[in-house]
């Protein structure tokens, strides 16, 4: 018979959950997953990885209809939908049979089914694992991390069919490209499958309840966004109401009230991208001191719930949602356990946020909006992509980066980017921000040239008012 | 772009101080070596003198202003075709550019240069021994918040990777009673009645039911130093204490008979017992000594930390090389320092350092006590009242002249054989004082 008692067990494989197991492992302890679909979860399957790939293929579509531009030129640009789903699920097989070997290697056990809290004996926490309705075993571990996740949040009166009126998971391998599409919600996942179809070649319109798009955003980002979408022919409409939404023979009828104005879209499909809960039934909280707040449990600083040895990391827990702040949390909480020395909990404040619409966005830290309120006298730097020779050089003039100070210390507050390759520029911000940079470090950095990277040197000199191309 | 002036750090411990008075006003030129403002430190009010050339342009921080930080901007000095207007907005806001005008260094970028006058060295002794020159690791950013603060990077634990000190690390030094302004004028406070000048701070309700309400006296910067160096003196040295009677009968006719042969000179008991002091620490060098975690220092010259009574505390100015010195040269020195300390004008070089440190209460009919060792010295000795006592002399009693003298000694530096060999020196040289006037 298999093993049944580990030190960690983790229920839920995904970027948090394979992580912490890994990590538990590299510290010498008994770990297994409990999954029950995929292993690398949402992120890895549905989420993340998925509509990179499907990002990827808008993108290439895009620039086969700009060829022009770079001196190229070509006839009958068309596409398969197929193919461009069937990369995509390649794409997310591939990584997924990764993790299996990942785990594999480091000696992680996984378990195939549903995990659910089933009281202690014998001083370890037990766990009910099922499949299918059917008991797979008891499992007992020291400790158990709850990694569930987390999935589409739906509103009375919006609620999908699968069909035309859907979330991320249908979404994401689509059959037919929409010729007419509405996305409700404008954060990333909404914003990502709205770029995604309107370089596709839908007619495209974004509902925002609130006054603008990717509120999670700094404002100025926000604003330049919407800017962007609106001339590339994107209806976006920002303090908007979705009064009715239903589905129809041809696809969805949506009643909307944009600025006291009421406004009927007959759209081919609806994605609805308006949150999401965390996954809190069906492993065994009922009855446990573990506190669920708004489909989240509550944990503190290290992870740990209000039950002992029961731990809550990832989107099961609270914002931000991410993939990279789950594995962070997983390794910080297993290494919590092991006891090892010098650990910090995690600040919120550095944990990166990139969203993959074109133009792409990344963020670190405070918004400006944020660290007024916090109190800070600010030094703000901006530096636009019209001044960055690479970015002209790549036909991406289009956006902005922006930096945030402590006026007084110097310290890095925050830092927000839009426009071409973004999203893979922000890391080094957030190398300066976990190092505790100062401006004086980033103004000595040298940045290569010629690359995007230079406008974040130059956002900077630009905060204390020294910025030299613009 | 005009030149900043900042406060200077006068001392290795000074982390702000008061700007008492500028000598100075906004539009007057200054050349190299102008004195252009008064700063009260810890223990004394300093001369800052111009570095530049150039004219004042902007006071930033005015009279009489308590608890500028080390490096903040006090005023700016103006290069020629410079005006006014050149000045920022103020010391951290760089002023939004102007058109067809070159955008501006932050002036903090050139300061160390720009200060007022380098600190004046301070003697060999060490100031803090326990930092061995080792790098400190530290964030850019928590060190810059440490310097803002007057935060001593040696006084923090880090709790980064390999003891790195952080943000977090500051902020709870900062939170744990780093140097903060206080509130009320700190060298104003008269000795006899130590309430500040300004009005003392209503009292809060006690914190303990059944007090009764009181006045709250800020602490001047001086009290914090005498505060935080005694009590580490305290927790961190092993006093023990050894005293010791000499008989000064004939030390007072000595005196008597010295200061009778001219008006140029008058010497006190206290001039006489610093002589035999220092003598008697050449004598016995191992008791002019400090303690590093590394080695014992002993000193070859031995420099004498004098306690003086000023108004809201102490100050303990130093007899340099008093083992050379003669009696009139101590008498003369002391005198002007005990002066100058009174009024507050003693220079940091002249309070810090010293190699061993005497403390006389006689003057105040105190038979005998016992002082604390002035870190990182490794020993004070307490000086008590002349008075006539009745002695057993070849075993008869008798009447003579007596003087306690107790020695504090930290262990780790001076043994009791050690400390009981300088006390037998030092009664010695003070019953037979003409030896102490070879």
């Amino acid at each position: 018979m298999a093993d049944t008692q580990f030190d960690v067990i983790v229920v839920g494989g995904g970027p948090g959950g394979y992580v912490a197991a890994i990590r538990a492992a590299q510290l010498g302890m008994k770990a297994a997953v409990v999954e029950r679909e995929h292993l690398g979860g949402i992120c890895l399957n549905w989420g993340c990885i998925p509509t990179k790939a499907l990002l990827r293929s808008s993108e290439v579509g895009h620039i086969l209809h700009n060829l022009d531009a770079y001196g190229f030129s070509a006839k009958d640009i068309s596409f398969d939908l197929k193919k461009v789903v069937k990369r995509s699920r390649d794409v997310a097989k591939q990584l997924s049979s990764g993790v299996a070997h990942l785990l594999k290697k480091n000696k992680v056990t996984v378990v195939d089914g549903q995990g659910k809290l089933a009281g202690t004996s014998g001083g370890l926490r037990k766990l009910e694992v099922t499949k299918d309705g059917k008991a797979v075993g008891t499992y007992g571990a020291k400790h158990v991390i709850l990694a569930t996740g987390a999935r589409a949040r739906t509103l009375p009166g919006m609620e999908p069919n699968g069909k035309t009126i859907v979330t991320y998971k249908e979404a994401m391998v689509p059959e037919t490209m929409p010729k007419k599409l509405l996305v409700i919600g404008s954060g990333a996942i909404g914003m990502e499958f709205a770029s995604f179809h309107h370089d596709m070649g839908a007619e495209v319109t974004v509902v925002e309840v609130v006054d603008r798009i990717l509120p999670a955003e700094d404002a100025e980002i926000s604003a330049f966004a919407l800017k962007q979408f609106t001339k590339q022919g994107m209806k976006v409409h920002t303090g908007a109401k979705v009064h009715k939404l239903e589905a129809t023979s041809k696809g969805a009828k949506a009643e909307i009230e944009v600025k006291g104005k009421k406004e009927t879209l007959e759209v081919d499909r609806v994605i609805l991208a308006v949150g999401i809960v965390g996954n809190v039934e069906n492993i065994g909280l009922e009855g446990t001191k573990v506190k669920v707040e708004k489909t989240h449990v509550v944990t503190n600083e290290w992870m740990e719930t209000g039950e002992p040895g029961v731990y809550a990391i990832g989107d099961l827990t609270g914002p931000p949602w991410l993939a990279h702040k789950a594995s962070h949390e997983g390794v910080l909480c297993v290494e919590r356990i092991a006891g090892v020395k010098g650990l910090h909990p995690m600040n919120t404040d550095l944990v990166p946020g990139c969203t993959y619409c074109r133009p792409q966005i990344a963020s670190v830290g405070l918004t400006e909006a944020q660290a007024k309120e916090k109190g800070h006298e600010l030094k703000v730097g901006r530096f636009p992509f019209i001044g960055n020779g690479k970015a002209i050089a790549l036909g991406e003039p289009e956006g902005m980066v922006k930096t945030i100070f402590d006026a007084k210390t110097g310290e890095m507050l925050g830092a927000h980017m839009i426009g071409a390759e973004v999203t893979e520029l922000i890391q080094g911000y957030g190398v300066a921000m976990t190092l505790e940079t100062t401006e004086a470090e980033l103004m000595h950095t040298i940045f290569p040239h010629p690359t995007l990277s230079e406008m974040m040197h130059e956002s900077v000199l630009d905060a204390y008012d020294r910025a030299i191309h613009f | 772009m005009p030149t900043p002036i900042l406060m200077p750090a006068l001392s290795p411990t000074m982390t702000e101080g008061n700007l008492a008075k500028w000598m100075v006003k906004e539009g007057d030129t200054v050349s190299p070596g102008d004195v252009i403002a008064e700063i009260e430190t810890d223990k004394a009010t300093m001369e800052v003198e111009a570095v530049d050339e150039g004219k004042i342009g902007k006071i930033v921080v005015s009279d009489g202003t308590e608890g500028v930080a080390v490096n903040a901007v006090i005023a700016y000095l103006l290069e020629e075709g410079e005006s006014a207007d050149d000045i920022p907005a103020d010391g951290g806001e760089a002023p939004a550019p102007k058109k067809d005008e070159p955008p501006k260094e932050e002036p903090k970028q050139e300061a160390p240069k720009q200060e007022a006058k380098p600190a004046p060295q301070a003697a060999p002794a060490p100031s803090k021994s326990s930092n061995s020159g080792g790098r400190v690791f530290a964030s850019p950013l928590a060190k810059r918040m440490a310097e803002q603060a007057g935060i001593d990077l040696n006084d923090v634990a880090g709790s980064g990777p390999n003891g790195r000190i952080v943000k977090a690390d500051i902020e709870k030094a900062m939170e744990g009673g780093a140097p903060k302004k206080a509130a009320a004028s700190e060298s104003a406070a008269p000795a006899a009645a130590p309430a500040a000048a300004a009005p003392a701070a209503q009292a809060p309700s006690p914190d303990v039911p059944g007090l009764p309400s009181y006045q709250e006296i800020p602490n001047s910067n001086m009290r914090k130093v005498i505060a935080k160096r005694l009590a580490e003196s305290k927790q961190f040295a092993p006093h023990f204490y050894l005293t010791i009677d000499c008989e000064i009968d004939e030390l007072l006719k000595v005196r008597k008979d010295l200061n009778a042969k001219s008006d140029a000179y008058k010497l006190s008991v206290n001039d006489l017992v610093i002589r035999a002091s220092a003598i008697a620490l050449k004598q016995v060098p191992a008791a002019n000594a400090t303690w590093t975690e590394k080695a014992i220092r002993i000193y070859d010259q031995v420099d004498i930390s004098v306690a003086v009574a000023i108004e809201g505390g102490l100050i303990t100015p130093v007899i340099r090389d008093a083992g050379s010195k003669g009696l009139k040269e101590i008498s003369a020195s002391m005198k002007d320092l005990a002066t100058r300390a009174r009024d507050g004008k003693l220079s940091p070089e002249e309070y810090q350092g010293g190699t061993f440190s005497i403390s006389n209460l006689g003057m105040f009919g105190i038979k005998d006590f016992a002082a604390v060792i002035n870190p990182p010295q490794g020993a004070i000795l307490a000086v008590g009242a002349g008075e006539q006592r009745a002695v057993v002399k070849d075993g008869a009693l008798a009447v003579a002249t007596v003087m306690s003298c107790t020695l504090s000694v930290d262990h780790r530096v001076v043994d009791g054989a050690v400390g009981a060999e300088f006390l037998a020196a030092f009664k010695k040289l003070i019953e037979d004082p003409l030896t102490m006037l070879l």
